[in-house]
């Protein structure tokens, strides 16, 4: 991993140094992000599809350590020797940034009106006026199933809860697969993979989170209780120790073909297609009668913003309107499933999985993690609560009343709604 | 009566003293003076002001803070009694065997205990998490093998077994370290005095419990006091096995990870420099408070033998 990542920064900086050399006459991009891991894709992809079309416009992705992202961005920013263009995080940190006058308010910039509104919100001003970053890619949460399990054991994709529960029964009965490939000891999967996959549909999705900011509705409501509810059944489906199951015994179980259903993130498609031997499809977290509109969670993940002190800003407002288009959104889709595009034009994707995932983007409405926007400001940390507070309900330590009613309380010794 | 000579300043004491106390000073006095400054401000409207003990107050009277910090110091009070009651005993008593003339490959011994305590705390940490491990560890199958299968529980997820097995993994790995400071102390008592002891007719037992004992005692105070600093300064076992948010919900959070998560932050969570340092002087409080009982109420009561 080191020795990839040093690569990628040796890689980084002379490709840095020859386009200086080379092209010394045509304006040079730069790019700011944590994303090491894309930067074959931007070599050679992205970047020479963007010049290609734009000549006289040189674009250099020079990525850091993810970990060190956020504090040498800062110092470079600090410095004024920070690129270009900057990859964004979600929400408050790179909120932060636009506060302190770092990036540019990109509200008017020609392909802005290609995202929809939850798209945009983890790079807007909380009144959601002003836009800084370009989204990029989002990450879908649903199901991933063992194919070849449900054909033998001849159970049909769940569509309603009590489907759901009945195909985990019929698992559970036969013996031969784990019914659900989830632990609880890193907390986060019970957080990320449970509460907030399942959760949309209980709290339809952005009316209960923009509900839940506005303090209209309180965690210790009965759709915010229900998914911990549904969480607590789960119980009985997962492995055999699964209190000290880690995120990669997960990863590993259901890739093995030992167990059937994995509650995933789409990020997960590159690894599994890789790994497991056996076919695989997806559904969208089970709605509770059929014919619900259902609710899925496609939280906003990486954006782009300018550098307000670049001295290119004409040149990088070309590349970010480039970025905003659907041929950016085909070409970096394709190269990451499980990312997906946030763009309003339907990307069109070779992976199957993939495909199934974005397809829910036309039945159900999106939303983003509730704990993410806002709400996690404070002390006690709603998001890191949550973790703790869903690997608890699903070992039976809390209630789920008792987990919401800490999950509020917390809230309510530092957050007043609307101020 | 002619004045006394006076005597030449003597430049040499401070010039041999200088490198010392220079280094001593940048990377220990420095850092530990800009702790304590740093609990003592808070950050408003991105500028540090003054404001006393209020970061204290906040740390042990808002129950948004307090609740944890006592948590975390409860969990490394136990963790610190396990190490005193399980590791100590142990190395004493491996001390003891290894001493023992009789005794055949003892060199292997020593070092086949010792070795886990230069091992790094993340291969340790994992190499455990395997072994325990419901899905592939060994520890279910071997205890299969013995007809105990029964016994096993994941416990490194279990509320009321985390910590308990974290602090039997942290004695595991240090074991060595008083045994090898307890045989060193056992090899350095005179032969006189033990065969004085057998003239006396005290053998066996009674001579280890009678003689020995009583002479190692300043070591297994040294070993104590050793331990509680260790104890108390501890984060890396928990970090490796458990993650920062030291789950299952929080029965594992120790005073270091407590600080971790506030220094730096943890995902969404943003650190609070000023935070983190008024937990990091509480740790220092405790330790210092620790080892000052330590040197004024039990060392000074030990009886030394000069032989």
């Amino acid at each position: 991993m080191t020795t990839k990542l040093l690569t990628a920064l040796l890689l980084g900086t002379s490709i840095l140094g020859s386009a200086g050399v080379a092209y010394a006459q045509d304006v040079t991009l730069n790019i700011e992000s944590w994303r090491g891991d894309d930067l074959a894709i931007w070599k050679d992809k992205l970047i020479p599809a963007f010049e290609a079309k734009n000549p006289g416009i040189k674009v250099v992705f020079a990525p850091s350590a993810p970990t060190e992202y956020d504090a040498a961005l800062g110092a470079k920013l600090a410095a004024g020797s920070a690129g270009d263009l900057i990859t964004c995080r979600p929400f408050d940190k790179s909120l932060e940034l636009y506060k302190k006058g770092n990036l540019a308010d990109l509200s008017t910039l020609p392909g802005m009106e290609n995202f929809s509104d939850v798209a945009k919100a983890a790079w807007q001003t909380d009144d959601g006026k002003t836009s800084f970053c370009v989204p990029m890619a989002s990450v879908i949460h649903g199901f991933i199933y063992n194919k070849d399990a449900f054909d033998k054991l001849g159970i049909k994709v769940p569509e309603t809860r009590d489907e759901f529960f009945a195909a985990l029964d019929k698992i559970k009965a036969d013996g031969t697969y784990i019914p659900m490939a989830m632990g609880t000891k890193d907390l986060w999967e019970a957080a990320t993979m449970g509460y907030q996959n399942i959760g949309p549909n209980y709290w339809k999705g952005e009316e209960g989170r923009a509900a839940l900011i506005k303090g209209e509705q309180k965690l210790t409501d009965k759709n915010w209780v229900a998914p911990y509810e549904e969480l607590a059944r789960w119980k009985p489906y997962l492995g055999d120790g699964f209190e000290a199951q880690t995120y990669p015994d997960s990863q590993n179980l259901f890739t093995l073909g030992r167990a059937a259903i994995y509650p995933a993130g789409s990020w997960e498609i590159s690894l599994f297609n890789t790994q497991a031997q056996f076919k695989m499809g997806a559904f969208p977290p089970p709605v509770e009668k059929a014919g619900d509109t259902c609710y899925i969670s496609d939280h906003t993940d990486i954006g782009m913003g300018l550098n307000a002190a670049s001295k290119n800003a004409d040149a990088a407002k070309t590349f970010l309107s480039w970025v905003a288009s659907p041929d950016f959104a085909t070409i970096y889709a394709n190269a990451l499933p499980g990312f997906f595009s946030l763009n309003n034009t339907p990307v069109k994707m070779e992976d199957p999985l993939a495909q199934e995932f974005v397809s829910w983007r036309g039945k159900c409405k999106s939303t983003i993690r509730s704990t993410y926007q806002v709400l996690s400001r404070g002390t006690p940390n709603l998001e890191n609560e949550t973790w703790v507070e869903s690997a608890n309900v699903i070992n039976g330590t809390d209630t789920p009343e008792a987990a919401a009613k800490k999950l509020q309380d917390g809230l309510d010794s530092w957050y007043r709604a609307g101020k | 009566m002619a004045a006394a000579p006076k005597r030449p300043f003597r430049w040499h004491i401070g010039v041999f003293l200088a490198p010392a106390v220079l280094v001593y000073t940048a990377i220990m006095i420095l850092p530990l003076a800009g702790t304590l400054q740093l609990s003592l401000f808070r950050n408003i409207d991105q500028s540090q002001v003054f404001v006393g003990l209020q970061n204290f107050r906040m740390l042990l009277g808002d129950p948004n803070w307090s609740v944890n910090f006592w948590n975390a110091l409860g969990n490394n009070v136990w963790f610190f009694i396990i190490h005193m009651l399980v590791q100590n005993p142990i190395g004493v008593l491996l001390a003891a065997l290894l001493s023992s003339p009789r005794l055949r490959f003892a060199a292997f011994y020593r070092t086949a205990i010792f070795v886990p305590t230069i091992l790094s705390f993340v291969i340790v940490g994992f190499a455990w998490k395997l072994i325990l491990s419901p899905l592939w560890g060994v520890a279910p199958n071997l205890l299969d093998l013995i007809g105990l299968k029964s016994l096993f529980t994941p416990w490194l997820g279990k509320e009321e077994y985390a910590l308990t097995t974290l602090s039997l993994i942290s004695v595991w790995q240090f074991v060595g370290i008083p045994m090898m400071l307890i045989y060193a102390a056992l090899l350095s008592i005179p032969e006189e005095v033990i065969e004085a002891a057998e003239c006396d007719g005290i053998t066996g037992m009674s001579q280890f419990w009678k003689i020995k004992l009583p002479l190692i005692l300043p070591s297994i105070g040294i070993i104590s006091i050793l331990t509680f600093v260790g104890n108390f300064n501890a984060f890396d076992l928990i970090y490796t096995a458990q993650g920062a948010l030291a789950g299952p919900n929080y029965s594992t959070d120790i005073l270091g990870t407590f600080l971790y998560r506030a220094f730096f932050g943890f995902q969404l969570q943003v650190g609070d420099p000023n935070m983190g340092a008024a937990i990091a002087t509480m740790m220092f409080l405790i330790i210092l408070g620790g080892v000052c009982v330590y040197l004024f109420l039990v060392q000074t009561r030990l009886r030394r033998y000069q032989f």
